[in-house]
Order: C-alpha cells, then structure tokens, then sequence
C-alpha cells in the first residue's frame, strides 16, 4: 500500500518530469546539440523511487498530458501528441521506469554508477525504444527496420543521459538519504 | 494551471470529456477497421466538421498539427524516395494518422484540464477491484499538477545557482542537488499532509482527501 509519503514523491517526480520539460535544454560540454532530460527523469524515477513508485510517477505524468497539459519538451500535449508519431516514446515512459526500477530493485541497490548506468540502459532506452518504435512504423506506415533504423540517431544521445542519470543516481545513494525499498 | 484548451461557446466544448473520449476512440477504432483512403476521408471530414462546429480559429489548431505533420511527411518522403513503388499506400496511412491526430488534438483543444483528470478519475473507479485506490490517484494528479511550476522553479534555481558557481556544464553538479532538495521536500510535504489529517489508510472516498 502506498503511504502518504510514497505518494508524495510519486507527484514529485511527476512533476520532475514536467519541470524537466520547461526548462531550457542543458548544454553539455562535449556534445554539440543540448538535450532534453524527460527521459532523464524517467530513468531517475526508476533508480531513486524503485520500481512500484517510479511507474506511477510517470504515469501521472502521462495522464496529465493526455489531459492537455503542454508538459512535454516545446510545450507540446494533449492526446494528439500521445497518438502522433513520436507517441510511443512517450506512453512508453510508465513501464520504462517501473522495469528500469524492478533492475534497479535486484541488481543495483548500492551507489555503483555502472549497475546504475546499465539499469538505466535496458530500462530507460531499450524499453522506450521497443514501445517507440513499432508505434512509430505503425503511425508514419514505415517498415519497422527503417523507423529502427531512424531512431538510432537519438541512441549516442540517449546513452549520455543513462551515463548523466546514473551518476546522478550514485550521488544521491551516496548521500544517503534515500526512499528507496519500500 | 494553463492547459492547452481553447475557451469557445459551442456544443463540442459543452460535451462531456467521458463523451468526446469515447467518441474518439470509437472513430479511431472504426477508421482503422476501414479501408485506407475511405477511413483517412472520414476521419479527415468528422474532423472538419468538429472544427467548424467548436468554432476553433483553424490556423490556431493546424499550429498545433505542425509538429507531427511534418514528421509524417519527412517520413514520407523519404520512404517514397527509398521504396520506390508503393507509396501510395504509404500517403494514405500517412493521410489517416494525419486525420486521427486532427481529431484527437480537437479533443484537447475543447476539453478543460480539470474535466479530463475527473475523468480519469472515474475510471479508476473501474479498476479498484485490482487494487487500485482512486481517492489516491487522485489525490496524486492533484499533488503533480500543484507541484509543477514549483519543481520548474527548482530546476531554474539549482541552474542559476551551478551557472554562479561556474559548473553550469557538470551535469551531476545539477541532477544530486535537485533530487536532494527533491527527497528533503518530500519529508515536508508529508508532514503537512498528515497534520492535515491526512490518513493514506482511510482515502477511501475522494472528499475524505479534501477535507
């Protein structure tokens, strides 16, 4: 059952996420086009909440932008947006951070950046991919192996912000004040 | 909070979400039952109609089809350019996609934000048998919604505060400090509730959350 203060971090890290959108992108030093950090958070979502409270968390934050919240990165929402091209990467997101929590919970409890960089790979990118992907042949009417073949463009991308999400997460471990097990 | 809705006096904004959802899904379920052409041409023309009929500015509602339309044509093309033959078929999915998000986006344009999470609200409802709590989920759409602008902020002033410490680029410097301050509201925000009266244990009813 979920406790006040499970729920309580639930809506926080919904609205991380939402937070995450309307902030300018960040630059990184070594990376020429500054990223979005949604899917970040998604991965944050799983390996600082686990896994139970980290679905929920992004599926709050599905929800409400189904409901019409401008909340995705460029202000972008409402169901439209969810039954567009790109959709799946995003109605992805709630298993991408319960599966990427469910890793987290059995193979990276303690502050290894590297368990926590490899959770954050299979849940937060594989996942999204595998939702993404065949949403994005189906919608656009493209052969599978060519909107795979499409998105691999954002993977460098992608794999920056499991290595960004799992230092984030380590640090956070290491600081040891964690909600994390419940 | 501002959504995406477009205030108008007309009988597509007074319909109930519940209504123009369900209507939605039926259309979409039935244009792609139908064959490609015929089921992009209705969807196209159901869409049409709904515009007219909510009185929404058009140019305002393609605005808001930019995004995804030029997706679906970059796609387009360039599989037309790749596969030669066959793109007809490609054009009419394409076209179908490009109708159903039409009218998926008229959805969100005439319904508020508030009578869409009622919604989902009530159909959470549906699922307390699998143990889902509503009253909960509820109060946590609520909570999400309230915390919005207030973790925007955050992130702006964990931002500004690396950007004075000259570590603007170290993206750990940025993501522990926020996650920190994250963990540390959370503690706060679950006091208050509690001292609220708040008891996770009996949020059977959605007015025991309100009290």
């Amino acid at each position: 059952m979920l406790s006040t203060r499970d729920l309580v971090l639930c809506a926080l890290f919904a609205a991380l996420l939402g937070g995450l959108g309307m902030a300018p992108p960040i630059p990184l030093g070594f990376l020429p086009v500054p990223v979005t950090a949604q899917t970040l958070g998604v991965m944050l979502a799983g390996t600082i909440l686990g896994a139970k409270r980290g679905g929920i968390a992004a599926l709050l934050f599905v929800m409400l932008v189904a409901a019409g919240l401008p909340l995705l990165a460029g202000g972008r929402g409402g169901i439209g947006v969810l039954m567009g091209p790109t959709g799946g990467f995003v109605l992805s997101w709630p298993v991408a951070a319960f599966v990427t929590g469910w890793l987290a919970e059995r193979f990276a409890t303690n502050a290894n950046p590297i368990r926590l960089f490899a959770v954050s790979v299979v849940g937060g990118i594989l996942v999204v991919y595998a939702g993404g992907i065949p949403w994005l042949s189906l919608v656009a009417g493209l052969p599978i192996e060519k909107a795979l073949f499409g998105s691999l463009a954002f993977v460098p991308g992608d794999l920056i912000k499991a290595g960004v999400a799992a230092v984030a997460a380590s640090g956070v471990r290491r600081a040891g004040i964690l909600p994390i097990h419940a | 909070m501002l959504g995406l809705y477009l205030h108008r006096e007309s009988p597509v904004h007074r319909l109930p979400a519940g209504a123009k959802l369900g209507g939605l899904l039926l259309v979409t379920v039935a244009v792609l039952a139908l064959p490609g052409a015929w089921g992009a041409l209705t969807a196209g023309l159901i869409g049409a109609a709904v515009l007219v009929a909510a009185r929404l500015p058009a140019g305002r509602v393609l605005a808001e089809l930019r995004a995804p339309v030029v997706m679906l044509t970059l796609l387009f093309g360039f599989q037309a350019l790749l596969a030669g033959g066959g793109w007809e078929e490609t054009a009419v999915a394409v076209a179908r996609f490009a109708a159903l998000i039409l009218l998926a986006t008229l959805v969100t344009l005439t319904t508020r934000v508030m009578d869409m999470v009622d919604l989902f609200e009530r159909l959470f409802g549906l699922l307390r048998p699998v143990g889902v709590n509503p009253a909960k989920m509820a109060l946590m759409l609520a909570l999400t919604i309230r915390f919005i602008p207030l973790l925007g902020e955050q992130v702006r002033e964990v931002r500004m505060a690396q950007r004075a410490r000259g570590v603007e680029r170290n993206i750990a410097a940025l993501f522990v400090p926020l996650l920190v301050k994250i963990l540390t509201m959370a503690d706060d925000l679950t006091a208050a509730l509690e001292a609220r009266g708040y008891d996770p244990a009996d949020a059977g009813t959605k007015n025991s959350t309100q009290r």
